[in-house]
């Protein structure tokens, strides 16, 4: 197959939706919180807590779902403590993110060990079903014929946010927040818990990303299977100008750009292997570079509200 | 007084050991205009952020229209009828005017806005009082006059009954702020009672009642009618505290002089032309509202930038372009941020004394800091300038305003410098700490310094300068010697009508 | 409630918030540890025996330390500046990788006493070069860091890979691909005999104190303090700021760089993708526990590197999985944080 029909090919389109999944969600995840003024650097060990929990609990005998619950509450409580220290107490956004993915993936690790005994190769669960019975729709239909469920969870999850943020007055509350607490605080709102309930649903929408990983994508834990997607996502919120439907298109085009290139290694000779994977990474810093001077971040982003301080 | 719309009964605010607010009770009638007049630091800012419920008071209560408000709860306020129209805009520059309007309006779990209800009210609010606005604009593209009608109208279209103003005309210019106060005419006409912070005496001299802060305690009250700006002043600064005055003498020769500065960033023109010639043993006068260029001029001339087009001279060589090489040449800078660029808050004081001159000779050797020395010379400079507050290694942000204003003045003034850039020096200082800053910069210039005097208190630039030049959109007018010049002339300048001025 | 800052914060409580911050830290993974069925204090006792309790013990878990200083010095160095380095891991590696290739090519004949200090000055150099890329970005186009860095750590670490498993690959080894091994007399020599330990440690110790002097006294040191405390008014007292960080992203990058060199040099003698166990991350975490005090960074990377060594004979010894360092370590970070904020700052009602 050559390179130009491999670009047309259904199959790149499936594995890019199922690719994408979990960046639309951490991308949502991170753009809620920034959008209220929280850099939350904590994703990838959001991420990871999301994705071992959810395993854990389907492994221990729940349906998926419940698992998929179980790992946006881990991801909103570790969301909770972030917000804890940044909001309540205005310590250093950077730190404190940092702090959090590094418990998370050290957690997320040690509990597993802790519980599960792994032989020479994990051990699996039966993963989230493809929804075979979309292939009768027009056009799109072999696209959505490999997906599973919580994809099309994830483009709700979109759509959604975009509504909420654009049209709701809890979005211009969440919006005002993240730009000027003192103006939202002149208006009778609390801009401090208006962060903390960002935070915490940002980190949930995280952890359904990584939870992606272990319910969907694939069907075992493995420390470290994040593999960076965290931080893509933090570049793709800059790279979507803080708007959700743009993350969409955004995360999309990138996970498009991924199944490419892993296809493409096969079809390539000669070149090693690890210049394709670099590329995710590489395009992010690209990203960010294409948009930087254009990009209207939120002004209060990252400064800490402390009413009446002097 | 019978049945007051607004009644403070006994408020009291403590901030650690300061004591901001002590013991205040005020009255406001209906469809009263109250002025309440203090220095800077008087504590009228503290006393209508407890009233607005920004902050919560140790002791007394606020009640309106005979009901007791909850304290710290700006929702509470609102709708009890207060609106706030704060000093330093509490608006969102990157949404829209209906945005930043709306928030608070609707219920937060109603799933849809209710926009077309806001604009209408919006626009009916406009249209009511005479605050024309465009809904859809993004606040940042608004010039601050525009701003100001915004935040207006939050407090308008939540039905506020009674409305509270601080410091509204420092932002503006002249027609400007004659346009505003005939606009808070018409509102009182209609039955809103306003309480109006300033402290310049023509506007507080406009309103019905005038009631006088001075250290957190109500010192007096008084109609306007049976009142005189010169007992105001007394009352407010309590004691005749006289400001130095500025006697006569012969300029010596032109010392800086800059010719044509023009400066643009990111589309808008900065500075446009401007020109002018500093004399040693003079203060030359540049006096404008906020946001006419001072900033970009202070930058260029202090060596943080360079301009697009036009040169600066001193002693008819071109002039040093980097801070270091400035303070080498004798030029003392204090910039208008104190806070943010004059001093870095957490470095010690001897520190911040030092930082502009740690590479040279006398306070370095080989790259090492000469740590004995520095702190002999920040020593001195506490000694000489009469700071207080802290030794050398004390932290500089423990120190109050007027003394961090003075260390840098102090800095600034060390060497004898051959000449002095001065912006917005007393910018929110107490009267006690303006008298010390103008005696030091009159000092200056008895001793042969050139000062270039940025400001935008009309007072202090009549006080102070030989001669001034207004600066409007980036230009600056011909120079109008102070003989000739007064309050009524200046805003003429300030607000941009030069043709009179400049067919002369 | 409210917090207040203090006016000056006495030694005592300076010095006494990482050690709060530690215990916390213990007590919270201690519940932990308690999930496995293990008595923590049974389980500390392991760790403190693992990790100090013997010779080999302690020249374990300097051997451990001496990177951890160089990482923790590197996130100190910049953070004080208020550049968020978060890349020390990849210019780590890349040091390592550079110290593996001219070890074994370049300088393969040369004599020791001239070939190990150039090569510690190519792990430099290598590392500073890859943190310069993130921040001339940030100066010239205003590109956050922290993103930039992270990222490139991945690209880094599979360079590594490429580079180990191609070009460099040692033909002889069995298992995981590991580079070729640089020669024998360009390897740092043992400290201790017998041991891992080398003299590498010594240097740590020497940047340490170096940089203590340099921050303290030097006027680079002043005005790298004011560009980080307060930018603007660093720059108008003069002091460049594209300047300043391009100085110390290079010295940021350079001790990162040279950490990997000097595993290379002193413990390994050739590199692999596995080189480094998170010593970048864990220097973050180092240099927060020290205040970003140089000092205290000696102090908190022999802490923190009793506490891996400790927790791997732990592991061995009572089967907690040894991961269990991995969250000490990153609860020291987030109590560290809420330790100095409590030694700052007063709380009030």
């Amino acid at each position: 197959m050559s390179a130009l029909d491999l670009l047309l090919s259904s199959s790149l389109w499936a594995a890019a939706l199922r690719l994408a999944t979990p960046l639309i969600l951490g991308t949502l995840g991170a753009l809620l919180c920034e959008r209220a003024g929280v850099l939350n650097l904590g994703i990838e060990g959001i991420m990871t807590m999301g994705a071992m929990t959810a395993w854990l609990a389907v492994f221990s005998g729940a349906d998926l779902w419940t698992g998929l619950l179980v790992g946006a509450l881990c991801g909103a409580l570790l969301g909770l403590l972030h917000a804890g220290l940044t909001v309540s107490l205005g310590l250093s956004q950077h730190v404190s993110g940092l702090g959090i993915t590094l418990l998370g993936t050290a957690l997320a690790a040690y509990l597993y060990r802790l519980w599960v005994t792994v032989g020479d190769l994990p051990p699996t669960i039966t993963p989230f079903p493809n929804l075979d019975g979309l292939a009768a729709v027009p056009l799109l239909g072999p696209v959505l014929a490999g997906q599973s469920a919580p994809t099309l969870l994830a483009l709700a999850f979109a759509l959604l946010l975009a509504w909420v943020l654009a049209r709701t007055p809890l979005g211009l509350a969440v919006r005002m927040t993240g730009e000027s607490p003192h103006a939202a605080e002149a208006q009778g709102l609390r801009p401090g818990f208006i962060r903390v309930g960002a935070v915490v649903a940002g980190s949930a929408l995280m952890a359904l990303g990584g939870a992606f990983l272990t319910t969907a994508a694939f069907n075992s834990f493995v420390p470290g299977m994040v593999q960076g997607r965290g931080w893509i996502c933090i570049a793709l919120v800059v790279f979507a100008s803080w708007r959700p439907l743009r993350a969409l298109a955004g995360a999309l085009l990138f996970a498009l750009l991924d199944a490419y290139q892993l296809r493409l290694q096969v079809l390539v000779d000669g070149v090693p292997y690890q210049l394709f994977l670099m590329a995710p990474y590489l395009l992010s810093i690209l990203a960010l570079c294409l948009v930087a001077r254009r990009a209207r971040v939120p002004e209060a982003l990252m400064r800490p509200y402390r009413k009446g301080e002097r | 007084m019978t049945n007051p719309v607004l009644h403070l009964d006994s408020i009291t605010k403590r901030f650690g050991p300061l004591l901001a607010v002590d013991a205040v009770s005020l009255r406001l009638r209906r469809g009263e205009v109250l002025a309440l007049l203090g220095e800077n630091g008087a504590g009228k800012t503290t006393l209508v952020n407890v009233l607005f419920g920004h902050y919560r008071a140790d002791a007394g209560t606020v009640t309106v229209d005979g009901t007791p408000l909850p304290p710290e709860s700006p929702r509470a306020a609102i709708g009890a009828g207060v609106g706030m129209v704060h000093q330093h805009f509490a608006l969102a520059s990157n949404l829209t005017v209906l945005d930043n309007v709306a928030l608070g309006l609707d219920p937060l779990w109603l799933p849809w806005s209710r926009r077309a209800a806001v604009r209408a009210r919006l626009l009916a609010a406009s249209e009511k009082f005479g605050l024309p606005v465009d809904p859809d604009a993004r606040v940042a593209d608004l010039s601050v006059g525009e701003r100001q009608r915004v935040e207006i109208l939050k407090a308008l279209v939540r039905d506020a009954r009674i409305l509270v103003l601080d410091e509204p005309t420092a932002v503006l210019a002249r027609p400007e702020a004659e346009a505003l106060f005939a606009t808070l005419r018409a509102m009182t006409a209609e039955g809103l009672s306003i309480l109006l912070i300033s402290h310049k005496m023509a506007e507080v001299m406009a309103a019905d009642r005038v009631a006088v802060l001075r250290a957190g305690r109500l010192v007096a009250e008084r109609a306007t009618a049976e009142t005189t700006p010169e007992e105001l002043a007394e009352l407010m600064v309590g004691a005749k505290v006289a400001r130095p005055r500025r006697e006569a003498h012969r300029p010596g020769p032109p010392v800086l002089a800059a010719e044509g500065l023009s400066l643009r960033d990111k589309g808008r023109t900065l500075l446009d032309g401007a020109s002018f010639t500093l004399r040693a043993g003079e203060v030359l006068g540049i006096v404008g509202v906020a946001g006419n260029g001072q900033a970009a001029l202070g930058r260029v001339l202090m060596g943080l930038q360079r301009p697009d087009a036009g040169s600066v001279l001193l002693d008819g060589r071109e002039a040093p372009a980097t801070p270091r090489a400035l303070v080498a040449a004798g030029v003392g800078r204090v910039p208008e941020d104190r806070l943010a660029e004059g001093v870095a808050g957490d470095l010690l004081v001897w520190e911040n004394a030092t930082l502009d001159r740690l590479r040279t000779p006398a306070l370095s050797r080989a790259g090492i800091v000469r740590r004995g020395a520095a702190r002999a010379f920040a020593a001195d400079l506490i000694a000489r300038f009469d700071l207080r507050g802290g030794g050398p290694d004390a932290r500089t942000a423990r120190l109050s305003g007027g003394n961090i204003q003075k260390l840098i003045l102090a800095r600034a003034l060390s060497g004898s410098p051959r000449v002095v850039l001065a912006f917005q020096p007393t910018r929110g200082l107490d009267e006690g700490a303006v008298a010390a800053v103008h005696a030091r910069l009159l000092d200056a210039r008895a001793q042969g310094a050139a000062i270039l005097l940025v400001t935008e208190d009309l007072d202090e630039a009549l006080a102070l300068s030989d001669r001034l030049q207004a600066i409007v959109a980036g230009r600056l007018s011909l120079p109008l010697p102070a003989e000739e010049a007064d309050a009524r002339r200046l805003g003429l300048l300030m607000a941009g009508r030069w043709e009179a001025h400049h067919a002369a | 409630m409210r917090l207040e800052r203090r006016e000056s914060v006495p030694l005592s409580l300076a010095l006494l918030a990482p050690l709060g911050a530690v215990a916390a830290a213990l007590l919270l993974a201690g519940g932990l540890i308690a999930l496995a069925g293990v008595s923590p204090l049974r389980a500390y006792a392991e760790m403190a025996r693992g990790a100090l309790g013997s010779r080999l013990a302690l020249t374990e878990t300097l051997t451990r330390a001496t990177p951890l200083v160089l990482t923790g010095l590197a996130a100190a160095v910049a953070f004080r500046a208020r550049l968020w380095n978060i890349g020390a891991e990849g210019q780590l590696m890349l040091g390592a990788l550079a110290v593996a290739w001219a070890g074994h090519s370049l300088l393969a004949g040369a004599p020791a006493l001239l070939a190990i200090p150039l090569l510690m000055l190519l792990a430099m150099a290598v590392g500073a070069l890859w943190l310069l890329g993130p921040v001339v970005l940030r100066l010239r186009l205003g590109v956050d860091e922290v993103v930039t860095t992270l990222l490139l750590n991945f690209v880094a670490i599979l360079l590594v890979g490429l580079m180990v498993e191609g070009p460099l690959k040692d033909p002889t080894a069995f298992g995981w691909p590991q580079s070729v091994a640089i020669p024998r007399d360009l390897r740092l020599p043992d400290l201790v005999a017998r041991s891992r330990l080398h003299v590498g440690v010594l240097l740590a110790v020497a940047a340490a104190l170096l940089l203590w002097a340099a921050q303290s006294r030097t006027v680079w040191g002043a005005e790298t303090r004011a560009a980080g405390l307060s930018p603007r008014a660093a720059a108008f007292a003069g002091v460049s700021i594209p300047r300043t960080l391009l100085g110390v992203a290079a010295l940021s990058g350079g001790l990162a760089g040279l950490s990997g060199g000097v595993e290379v040099l002193g413990v390994t003698g050739y590199v692999t993708t596995t080189l480094s166990p998170g010593f970048g991350y864990a220097g973050i975490v180092v240099s927060m526990l020290a205040a970003l005090h140089p000092l205290g960074v000696v102090l908190a990377a022999t802490f923190v590197a009793a506490v891996f060594v400790g927790a791997d004979a732990m592991g061995r010894a009572l089967g907690v999985p040894s991961f269990m360092a991995d969250v000490i370590v990153s609860l020291s970070l987030l109590s560290m944080l809420v330790a100095l904020l409590l030694a700052t700052h007063r709380v009030r009602r």
